[in-house]
Parts: C-alpha cells; sequence; structure tokens
C-alpha cells in the first residue's frame, strides 16, 4: 500500500512539473531566439532582459506597490460582485416570486458588454477606486449569478423531498442538501469569473488609473520601456493562473465527496 | 420527545432492541380516501384498517395508485377527500419511509446520512454514538467514514435503512425499496429488513411489484386495482419462511391470478393443486 502511494506520488510530481514543459520551452526558445538577434530588442525583449527588468523593479518596490494595487481591487470586486452574484443565485433559484421580478432584468444586463460601460463609468466615478471596483463586480457578477442559479435549480429532487420527509427545518434543508448540491457548480462559475476580474481590471487599469499592473504597463509605454510592458504581461499571466490553481485547491477541498475528486485527494478515510 | 430519548439512550448502552411497549408500531385507519389527479381517481373511496405492528405489503400493476397510498400515509401528499390517521402513539415518533432509491446525500459521509433521520435535540457525542449503533445493526458500522459514492447498491440501500430506523419510527414505509437490487442481494435485505421488523415490531406497509417478496415479509398482502382494494389476504405462514413452498406457490398463484384477470391459465393448476390441502 505504502509502495503504491510513493509510487503514485512521484507520479503525481512529474505530472505537477510536466504541466510547465510548455512555457519553459517558449522561453528558452524565445531567449535563443532573440540572442541571435532574429528578434529585435526594442520589439520584444530577451527573456532574460525581462526578468532583469523585474528583477529591479522588485528591489525599488515599486512592482510589488503595483502588484498589491491590482490584486487588492481584483479581490475587493471578486467579493463584492461575487457575493451579489451568489445571493441573487441562491434566491432566484430558492424562489420562483424573485426569479419573476429580478430574472428578465439581470439577463438584459448581462448582455450588455461590461467594457462597454467604461466611457458612461468614468462620468460616474472619475478613475478613483470605485470605477474600477465596479467595473470588475459588474463582470464577476454573471458567472457566478448563473451558475449559482443553476447549480441551486438542478440540485436532485428526491434529495430535496427525504430531506422534507426527515423534518428538516427550511434552514437545514439549505444548509445541509441545496447549498452542498449547488456548490459544484458554484465552483465553475468561480474558475469562470476569475478569468473575467482579471480581464476587466487590466482593461480598467489600462485606461485610467494611478496605480497598479495596467498603470505601470501603460507608464512603461510612454517611456518606451518594452521590458516592463513585458514584465506586466507575464505578471498577468502568472496570477492568472495562480488564481485558477487556487480555485481548484478550494474545490478540490469543498467536493472531497464527489466521484470526480477522490482520485486526486486520495483515500476519504 | 422524552419517552424517544430514553429509547435512545438505551442504545448507546448497547443491549439488544426491545420496547417497553407491547407493540412498538402505530394502527393505520383510512376511512372513504379519494386522490383524484385532474379527472382521474388514482384512489377510489378506499377503506383500510391496519393493525399496530402490521407488516403490509400492498401489490399492484403500475400506475394502480399502490405508490400514491404510501404517500398519502406518509404525508408527503393529500387525499382529495376522506380521512386519514396514522396515530402517532405517545412518544410521537414520526413516520418514516425508506425510497427505491437510496438518496443519501452524496457530500456527507455514512454516518452523518445516517444521522439525518435522528431530531435535531439529539446532539454531540450522543447524535454519533446512537447512529453508530444503527449502523452496526445492518452490517456497515466499519463504513462509517466512508463517501456513499463507493459502497454498493445494497450497502447504500442498507445505510437508507439505518436512517429511517434512527429515529425509532412508530410506522415505517416501504416504497420499493429493494426494486432496484440484484436478486440475490434482494433476499438478503428481505432478511435484514425482517428482523429489524421483528426486532422493533414499528407498523410496516411495503410497496412492491414483486408478489414473492410480499408473500416472503408480509403478514397480509393487500391487491390494489384499478384505486381499489382487489383482494385483502392473510398470509398466516410460520416465520423465518421457507422460499417456493407449496403454499406459498398458491398464494402468489392466486394473487397472479387476480392481478392478471382469469384468461391466464393458472386459475386451472391452481383449482388442481386446491384439492390437496
Amino acid at each position: 500500500m505504502s509502495q503504491r502511494n510513493v509510487r503514485f506520488n512521484g507520479g503525481a510530481v512529474l505530472r505537477a512539473g510536466s504541466q510547465w514543459a510548455v512555457p519553459i520551452l517558449l522561453i528558452v526558445l524565445w531567449e535563443l531566439l532573440s540572442r541571435a538577434g532574429l528578434i529585435a530588442g526594442n520589439v520584444l525583449p530577451a527573456p532574460s532582459a525581462v526578468a532583469f527588468a523585474g528583477w529591479r523593479s522588485l528591489q525599488s518596490g515599486e512592482l510589488l506597490h503595483h502588484m498589491w494595487v491590482s490584486t487588492l481591487r481584483a479581490l475587493s470586486g471578486l467579493v463584492v460582485g461575487g457575493l451579489i452574484g451568489f445571493f441573487f443565485g441562491i434566491a432566484n433559484g430558492l424562489s420562483e416570486l424573485s426569479r419573476r421580478y429580478t430574472d428578465t432584468t439581470l439577463q438584459m444586463i448581462r448582455n450588455v458588454p461590461h467594457l462597454a460601460l467604461i466611457p458612461l463609468v468614468i462620468l460616474w466615478f472619475g478613475i478613483d477606486e470605485e470605477a474600477k471596483l465596479f467595473l470588475v463586480a459588474l463582470g464577476v457578477f454573471f458567472p457566478i449569478y448563473i451558475n449559482t442559479l443553476h447549480g441551486v435549480r438542478t440540485v436532485d429532487p428526491q434529495l430535496i423531498e427525504m430531506g422534507r420527509v426527515y423534518g428538516m427545518s427550511p434552514w437545514t434543508l439549505f444548509v445541509k442538501v441545496v447549498l452542498p448540491g449547488a456548490l459544484p457548480s458554484i465552483f465553475v462559475g468561480l474558475r469562470f469569473s476569475l478569468g473575467i476580474m482579471w480581464l476587466t481590471l487590466i482593461v480598467a487599469e489600462t485606461i485610467s488609473a494611478e496605480a497598479g499592473l495596467g498603470y505601470m504597463a501603460m507608464q512603461a509605454r510612454e517611456f518606451l520601456l518594452v521590458d516592463i510592458v513585458v514584465l506586466a504581461i507575464l505578471i498577468y499571466a502568472l496570477l492568472g493562473k495562480l488564481a485558477d490553481v487556487i480555485a481548484r485547491l478550494l474545490e478540490q477541498a469543498a467536493l472531497q465527496w464527489h466521484p470526480a475528486f477522490q482520485r486526486m485527494t486520495g483515500d476519504p478515510k | 420527545m422524552s419517552l424517544s430519548a430514553a429509547r435512545d439512550a438505551r442504545v448507546i448502552e448497547d443491549e439488544p432492541v426491545h420496547h417497553p411497549e407491547k407493540s412498538g408500531g402505530v394502527p393505520l385507519v383510512l376511512r372513504g380516501v379519494t386522490r383524484r389527479f385532474g379527472e382521474k381517481r388514482v384512489l377510489d373511496n378506499l377503506d383500510l384498517h391496519i393493525r399496530a405492528g402490521q407488516f403490509v405489503a400492498v401489490v399492484g400493476k403500475s400506475g394502480c395508485g399502490k405508490s400514491t397510498l404510501l404517500r398519502l400515509l406518509v404525508g408527503l401528499d393529500k387525499p382529495s377527500s376522506g380521512f386519514i390517521d396514522v396515530g402517532t402513539g405517545e412518544g410521537g415518533n414520526p413516520a418514516r419511509i425508506m425510497f427505491q432509491e437510496p438518496r443519501l446525500l452524496p457530500w456527507q459521509r455514512v454516518l452523518a446520512n445516517v444521522e439525518v433521520g435522528l431530531p435535531p435535540e439529539v446532539k454531540g457525542a450522543r447524535r454519533h454514538a446512537i447512529a453508530r449503533a444503527i449502523l452496526a445493526e445492518v452490517g456497515l458500522e466499519d463504513r462509517a467514514g466512508e463517501w456513499p459514492s463507493v459502497l454498493s447498491g445494497g450497502q447504500k440501500q442498507r445505510v437508507a435503512l439505518a436512517r429511517a430506523l434512527a429515529s425509532r419510527p412508530r410506522f415505517l414505509a416501504l416504497d420499493e425499496p429493494l426494486g432496484a437490487l440484484d436478486a440475490l442481494t434482494r433476499i438478503e435485505m428481505q432478511g435484514l429488513l425482517e428482523r429489524v421488523w421483528l426486532e422493533q415490531k414499528f407498523t410496516a406497509v411495503l410497496v412492491t411489484h414483486d408478489v414473492s417478496e410480499a408473500l416472503a415479509l408480509a403478514d397480509r398482502v393487500i391487491l390494489i386495482d384499478a384505486g381499489h382494494v382487489a383482494l385483502d389476504l392473510n398470509v398466516p405462514f410460520p416465520r423465518p419462511r421457507r422460499r417456493g413452498s407449496a403454499e406459498v406457490a398458491h398464494l402468489e398463484g392466486q394473487i397472479l391470478d387476480r392481478l392478471f384477470g382469469t384468461e391466464r391459465e393458472a386459475p386451472a393448476n391452481a383449482h388442481q393443486r386446491l384439492p390437496a390441502h
């Protein structure tokens, strides 16, 4: 048994490593092409140059400052928009009345690309934090809303009937049956909204900001610091991946019971 | 709830289950019960009296109203007219139902699924202890920490039985709980059902398609046809019953004849067999 576990873990490590093979290979190729002079430094600086720029920026504290500002914006937008979406998803999933009065409105708003609201948002909020918070919250709202609603409405009605017959109070029924049953779907919504969260934030910061990664990239463009621009883009990619990894870990922890996750978490005992 | 609490406390002490009352069951009375779905009368002016502690099997073709009858008895549905009295008894222990599907919560481990059957007043360590004791009664105490998804169909149904028994119900409704199991597991489960019923003497109403299952378990078999009681037979055989004995086969023939009308060949056989008794 233990031997099998060891072998399994070895395989897992190898598999986790293999995910990064292609990105690393691309970077090596890029470095080689730059060194060979096939890619001009003022078009696309070599990875080593970008790394060097990153190191300098890190030492001056500037990079961390911008990353911190961006992360804070992203997370606060996610929390605000996500909670509202979660709330409406639950309410409309449980209550016919609530669904009748709000769902049509929400579906209409959903079909307006939220980034198209940027001019209006700037007029309303200026270029302050509220503008970014509003846009990110609006962007993450819909995936979470729709998937929560879907999750609640597709909870096995037989389980709900069982809960009723076994005398569960409405609250117990919600906590023990409806919410856990909707959770897989809610996680799908969360992972979708993480992607939208970064996208929205970057666009918003690129257009108008006084700090943050998008601002850093736009400043660098003004001074033709291509390495910093590329650095910002790479950091976006890494942050996006990081958010996805965190969401996956949460998912695995919360959905241990799900047959699809049992292999990854090992023996449920 | 003091009575049930006292009973529960005894479970912890791990004594064999027996009740202070002569019978752990409640009587069921239906008077003039009609249930309509639109124009169709699924149950039509039904009168039925089931003695406390009796094991009754209800058989009938699909759509004859037998499941509707069960749903009315456990309060999942209300009659269009008529009167139903499921005596709650002093303990007020609720009626419980076992469905055709196990209906376990996949996100709760086996033990927590059994605890679903306990009233919310029972808390903490006592809750676990009672659930564990009942799980042991159905022979699954070693699976308490598993997820339901790793259990076999028969094991899941045993967990569902433990959940139904957790609150020591005085009336247990069984909606074809063994219908989806393979033949061998089904016989095993029939034995288990009979054992817990003999121990606890709750009133049991089993809805089934399987006439031989009805005869293996029940004191009384009721055949429902087009919303009426078409046949009401006592099954006087001693327990444990031997499968495939001549008397059982005779009764089975009688029920099947009534189910499929008189055109079948079986009536001739049944008549031939009759003089032998």
